[in-house]
């Protein structure tokens, strides 16, 4: 009886409030369908066949993500597929619409880590350069590089810790920047060439450079920098490098 | 106990909402809109409670479902070992690490880190005696971009299917080889089986190309790597 009298509050303020106060109430992850129905593919990707429609009404459990496709899970435990444009048309237990929303251009002004990879010149070398970013502000940040140019007649390993760069106009779609940093330079000549001592030595660097944010977390970027190598010869040799890659962000 | 407070509680609080003589009560103030509210309230009483604010809060925690919240596998960690053939040095041993994000369904990033040691020329076997290198090891790096040419199924038998994709990849790294960095292209392809929802087998197929002048002239070698590679989604 008390059960019966429980069902039917339950019953009527149901109307009123959320789905969530039915009697079996969904866990975490669910969403209940508010489309016509939700297609179920049996593989993350646009060309999967469709083996399952999950009608309106129905719940279903959220398991993870791979790219644009949710695997979900029926209440009959069916798995499968759903893309992200669909799910958004889903339910959260309060009613509203799912929040499923990628990175975008505004993230990208305030992310707080870039990490990527770039491929370029450094002066005749060909360079390959890894760089990890922590953005203090939306216009300062600085980057750990480590860069390996190699060529013909010797090979350098580039290692800089504070590369300070500025970006004055954060929000544009290609937006400049401006470095300056320091480290080390370790350059080896080649062992195919007569016996030569390696040598490291410090350098400075200037450069300017732009960053585009092509789609959800990633970015791509070219840049120019020149480097005064402080020498224990009389000169200071200069380089310059040019470079161009991709990286994301988080 | 918990459960009796609790049906105290909704017993009261239905009392409230389904008894329309109250509800004037509280806007007394005003006679003509009580009036009015009791003769609708008394027409359909569900209405009303739908008017009102929900009396009880239900206890249940509303729980948001933000993409935050849902696990993502964007990344897939693995480890591989497969033959090298390092041009003029025979075909050998090579394992490493590979690291891929995949950015959409149909491109990735891949990161691979190889290390394979180098046999011997020819000319060092009859030479007799005659090393060309003090250090074989051959160590690369390099970090390309993929893209899903043709993802599909495969069916094993009537019952077992297993989803796969037939990829492409091309980038560039560094290798050191014979005490040297060589600034190195890479590109191949590679077949991969989604065996569960954890893991995946890839056969992959890659060139490394670089400039070497090692065996006396300046030339491009290609150096043909075939690899199985175990790689997990976390």
């Amino acid at each position: 009886m008390r059960k019966c009298f429980i069902s039917l509050f339950l019953l009527v303020s149901s109307l009123s409030v959320s789905p969530l106060s039915n009697a079996d109430e969904p866990e975490e992850h669910f969403v209940k369908v508010a489309d016509p129905y939700i297609e179920m593919h049996t593989g993350a990707g646009r060309g999967y066949p469709i083996f399952y429609v999950a009608a309106r009404g129905e719940w279903v459990q959220l398991l993870y993500r791979k790219t644009d496709w949710f695997r979900v899970k029926t209440e009959d435990g069916k798995e499968g597929w759903v893309s992200a444009a669909q799910l958004s048309m889903t339910l959260n237990p309060s009613g509203q619409r799912v929040d499923i929303r990628d990175p975008n251009e505004k993230d990208f002004v305030v992310r707080d880590w870039e990490y990527g990879a770039s491929i370029g010149d450094f002066e005749g070398l060909s360079v390959i350069s890894f760089y990890g970013g922590y953005h203090f502000t939306e216009n300062i940040s600085n980057e750990i590089i480590i860069s390996q140019a190699s060529g013909t007649v010797s090979s350098k390993t580039v290692l800089s810790l504070l590369n300070i760069i500025h970006e004055p106009f954060p929000e544009w779609t290609v937006s400049p920047f401006f470095t300056l940093g320091t480290g080390w330079i370790r350059t080896e000549p080649k062992s195919t060439l007569a016996v030569t001592r390696d040598r490291t030595d410090q350098y400075a660097n200037y450069g300017l450079g732009v960053r585009m944010h092509l789609t959800k977390r990633f970015l791509l970027r070219v840049e120019y920098k020149n480097y005064v190598i402080f020498t224990s010869r009389d000169d200071n040799e200069e380089i310059a490098e040019w470079k161009a890659g991709f990286g994301f962000f988080f | 106990m918990e459960s009796r407070f609790r049906v105290f509680l909704l017993i009261t609080a239905f009392a409230l909402l389904a008894s329309p003589a109250l509800v004037p009560m509280a806007s007394a103030a005003d006679e003509k809109p009580a009036e009015k509210t009791e003769q609708k309230a008394g027409d359909n009483p569900v209405n009303e409670v739908i008017q009102q604010d929900p009396v009880i809060q239900p206890e249940v925690k509303r729980r948001e479902v933000k993409q935050a919240d849902v696990d993502t596998e964007n990344f897939e960690i693995g480890v591989f070992a497969g033959l090298l053939s390092i041009e003029d040095f025979g075909t050998n041993p090579v394992y490493g690490v590979s690291l891929d994000y995949h950015v959409t369904e149909d491109l990735f990033i891949q990161g691979r880190l190889g290390y394979s040691e180098a046999g011997t020329t020819s000319f060092e076997r009859l030479g007799g005696g005659v090393t060309l290198l003090g250090d074989r090891e051959y160590i690369y790096y390099d970090v390309a971009l993929g893209y899903n040419l043709l993802p599909g199924e495969a069916f094993i038998t009537r019952n077992t299917t297993y989803n796969t994709s037939l990829y492409l990849i091309a980038g560039a790294g560094n290798t050191e080889f014979a005490g040297d960095n060589f600034f190195t292209i890479v590109w191949g392809g590679g077949y991969a089986v989604t065996a569960s929802d954890w893991f995946a087998l890839h056969m992959d197929f890659r060139d490394h190309m670089f400039d070497i002048d090692i065996t006396g002239e300046d030339k491009t070698s290609h150096n043909l790597e075939a690899s199985l590679n175990i790689t997990f989604y976390f």
